[in-house]
């Protein structure tokens, strides 16, 4: 038996109302299985089960607004009798990013590789280290006190003491980070997601929750590079050439190849960033900023980019824009893409900086593209360009792979026949 | 197909593509994604849509000559003629 969480579906999310079972109890599921259907800020999200089973039964009903984290249904694997061994239902108390950690692995999505000692020493999680350990646990006496009276659970915590001692300074922390969330999870419940208006509240609520979180606790730093996409537009126009519009691809698909291609080499920009640091992502989950008319915009990923070639990738992002907006796309696509591509399309502005949505390390903004003098060999040609920009994690790289990694990209667009 | 029936088609197509839009406080002489709001990727599947249900040849090379809704509904004409 396994319990089936209510989803994170992005970093800003804290809670989903059910709104539909896709699936009975007693029914047959498949990896891949939609089983419900979850209203958010970002609208109704169709719910995929990530493992194969039958489902035993409900743990939540229709209308309820379901914390992230939250045991929803129960799921009975091959082999288990109905009702034995019924899964450990208590929500797990771990802190957010913890959960949203765990939630994302229970969900399928690949779990970024754990970090390689390569790129920096990461402190274990407050669990990890206490796990099994909780007689052992090194407390002052006055942090215990006041934990006891604030009802905290001290294996939560890692201590900033003598021999990872807990003190009273990291009770009083924790105490004052609990008080923040709920403050959060206020505003966010005052938006209802009745009505257009409200919908619209409550993605604005949402967007502001991801954004603030970034630049609250993201040191960016920022890049920008022209790239030449006067071959890359050939290349399209020449392999539009002949096709029915139905397979067509867009330049955008040139450019999200070439970023899903460059990353290859600079892992640094590819993955999440939680509380125990950062792990870079073999897979890339490319988000691709998808504007909402009337207002707002989602970031759903195509997954394994790295994998697909430029039919595939414009295929996937038509497919994407498409549903977005329809207001219908899975959760997997909007858990935690591993970096995002933000592109101004034809009628914006020449550069963008963007600001990266947690947890992820890095966003890459492309311009508008326009038509300009540009020195090539010595001699001065009108050609097509775009600015590129990245906005990187400095807790993760600097600005030299940054720039490493932008002019790659760059160089990638100006050779599109080797993407 | 007549012309009422064309432009019936590409309103009701721009109006799938773009609900939020009247088409009455539409300037059909304005830039067509001006007007409707909508990105490359929008005007790829308005083409799509309008070349299936037309049964037209839309190459990529045309797109000039669909920069406003008066010229589209014109040029639509003029293939399906």
């Amino acid at each position: 038996m396994s319990a089936f969480v209510m989803p994170s579906l992005g970093a800003d999310m804290e809670a989903g109302t059910l709104v539909e079972w896709r699936k009975k109890p007693g029914e047959d599921l498949r990896h891949g299985d939609i089983l419900a259907v979850v209203e958010t800020q970002k609208g109704a999200i169709e719910i995929e089960v990530f493992e194969d089973g039958l489902l035993e039964g409900y743990l939540a009903d229709i209308g309820e607004k379901v914390p992230v984290g939250t045991p929803i249904a129960v799921i009975r694997h091959e082999g288990e009798e109905p009702g034995s061994g019924m899964p450990d239902l208590t929500p797990s108390d771990a802190r957010p990013s913890l959960e949203a950690d765990e939630t994302a692995s229970q969900a399928g999505i690949p779990a970024p590789p754990p970090p390689t000692p390569t790129v920096a020493p990461v402190p274990k999680s407050a669990k990890a280290l206490h796990s099994g350990a909780k007689d052992r646990l090194k407390v002052s006496p006055a942090a215990r006190r006041l934990a006891d009276a604030a009802q905290l659970d001290l294996t939560m915590l890692i201590g900033s003491g003598p021999d990872g001692a807990i003190v009273l300074a990291d009770v009083t922390a924790q105490i004052a980070e609990r008080k923040r969330v709920p403050a959060q999870t206020a505003g966010i419940s005052a938006a209802s997601p009745d009505g257009d208006t409200d919908k619209m509240a409550g993605m604005r609520t949402a967007i502001a929750a991801a954004m603030q979180r970034s630049k609250r606790e993201i040191p960016h730093y920022y890049l920008a590079h022209v790239a030449d996409i006067t071959a890359a537009e050939f290349f399209v126009a020449d392999k539009n050439n002949g096709r029915e519009p139905v397979d067509r691809i867009l330049l955008g698909a040139v450019l999200m190849k070439a970023v899903a291609s460059a990353l290859k080499k600079y892992p640094e920009f590819n993955g999440h960033h939680t509380e125990a640091g950062f792990s870079p992502s073999k897979a890339v989950h490319l988000g691709v900023a998808i504007n909402i008319r009337g207002g707002g915009l989602v970031a759903p990923a195509i997954h394994n980019a790295e994998t697909r070639d430029i039919d595939s990738l414009m295929a996937r992002m038509r497919d994407l824009v498409a549903r977005v907006r329809a207001g219908r796309f899975r959760g997997s696509e909007l858990s935690d893409p591993t970096i995002t591509v933000s592109s101004l399309g034809d009628r914006g502005v020449e550069t963008m900086f963007g600001v990266i949505y947690p947890p992820q390390v890095a966003i890459i903004g492309i311009g508008t593209p326009v038509e300009r003098p540009f020195a090539k060999d010595g001699a001065v040609f009108a050609r097509r360009t775009v600015n590129l920009t990245l906005s990187a994690d400095h807790r993760v790289s600097d600005g030299h792979r940054g720039a490493l990694f932008l002019s790659k990209i760059a160089r990638l667009i100006e050779q599109p026949e080797t993407l | 197909m007549t012309k009422e029936k064309i432009e019936m088609l590409l309103s009701t197509e721009l109006g799938r593509i773009a609900p939020d839009i009247d088409m009455e406080d539409v300037d059909r002489g304005g830039d067509l994604r001006e007007e409707f709001d909508i990105d490359s990727m929008d005007f790829l599947n308005l083409v799509t849509a309008l070349s299936k249900a037309l049964g037209l040849d839309m190459p990529e090379a045309d797109y000039g000559k669909m920069g406003t809704f008066d010229d589209l509904l014109a040029y639509l004409e003029a293939k399906s003629a």
